[in-house]
């Protein structure tokens, strides 16, 4: 079964995301840290494409679909801005003191922790991030 | 989305309900700011009522726990949900925060 919903490019679509998405977690039967960690890495990919690939609030959409399978779930995210290509995002040195620690990775690098499969693509018609999460 | 400060003898108490994402993390930056262009260095943030942690609120509170380390200050966390302490574990950030699950102990670590 999937579902499909479309978003403005904005920073205060991202708990209407989330609650679109966690609904999906729950009916495709995850438990609360499964549904926790899809609501934090779909609430990551959408800021960096708000961020990065559009470069600024009110540019373009972002196209959310959910699939919900016998394993779990599969969310594929949709945007027609820059490609950003987050595998160029160094990992976080998780050791460092906090007197070294500089912003941004932490969320390209908690989505791919979170999630059992993290793939990008780069179309024609736009930037296509497919995630899946396992029961 | 509220944010509340109280101040107790010792240290602020700021509590925030709701998400801290992208679009929230900027005002819980604000009112982190506020105490320390204030002087208030000992800061204890309420979780109670946060139920969603982004990595830009991870950011909010090591900038903030960084600033008040300069003035031999520093940020404790009280009633933080097992969800969002996850967070903080897997980007290595669990480290900077004493963590408190009762408010009296964590008011009283200063």
């Amino acid at each position: 079964m999937q579902r499909n919903k479309k978003f403005p490019g904005r920073f205060e679509s991202l708990e209407a995301i989330s609650r679109f998405v966690k609904q999906a977690a729950e009916d495709a039967g995850l438990d609360e840290m499964q549904i926790y960690s899809v609501e934090l890495a779909v609430d990551e990919a959408c800021s960096n494409i708000i961020e990065h690939a559009y470069g600024a609030e009110g540019v373009g959409e972002i196209h959310c679909a959910c699939i919900i399978e016998p394993d779990g779930l599969t969310i594929v995210i949709k945007d027609k801005g820059t490609p950003f290509n987050p595998d160029a995002v160094p990992d976080v040195n998780t050791t460092q003191p906090l007197e070294e620690r500089r912003p941004g990775g932490a969320g390209v690098f908690l989505m791919r922790k979170v999630m059992d499969a993290v793939r990008y693509e780069f179309t024609a018609d736009g930037n296509v991030l497919t995630m899946k999460k396992k029961k | 989305m509220e944010i509340t400060t109280t101040a107790y003898n010792r240290c602020d108490v700021i509590k925030m309900a709701g998400r801290v994402d992208t679009y929230t993390a900027p005002k819980l930056q604000e009112a982190m700011d506020e105490l320390i262009n204030d002087g208030h260095y000992n800061i204890v943030f309420d979780m109670a009522e946060v139920d969603f942690l982004s990595s830009k609120g991870l950011w909010v509170l090591t900038e903030t726990q960084k600033k008040t380390r300069k003035h031999k200050g520093k940020l404790v966390l009280v009633h933080t949900n097992e969800k969002i302490r996850g967070s903080f574990e897997l980007v290595g950030m669990g480290g900077y925060f004493d963590i408190f699950d009762d408010m009296t102990d964590a008011v009283g670590s200063f």
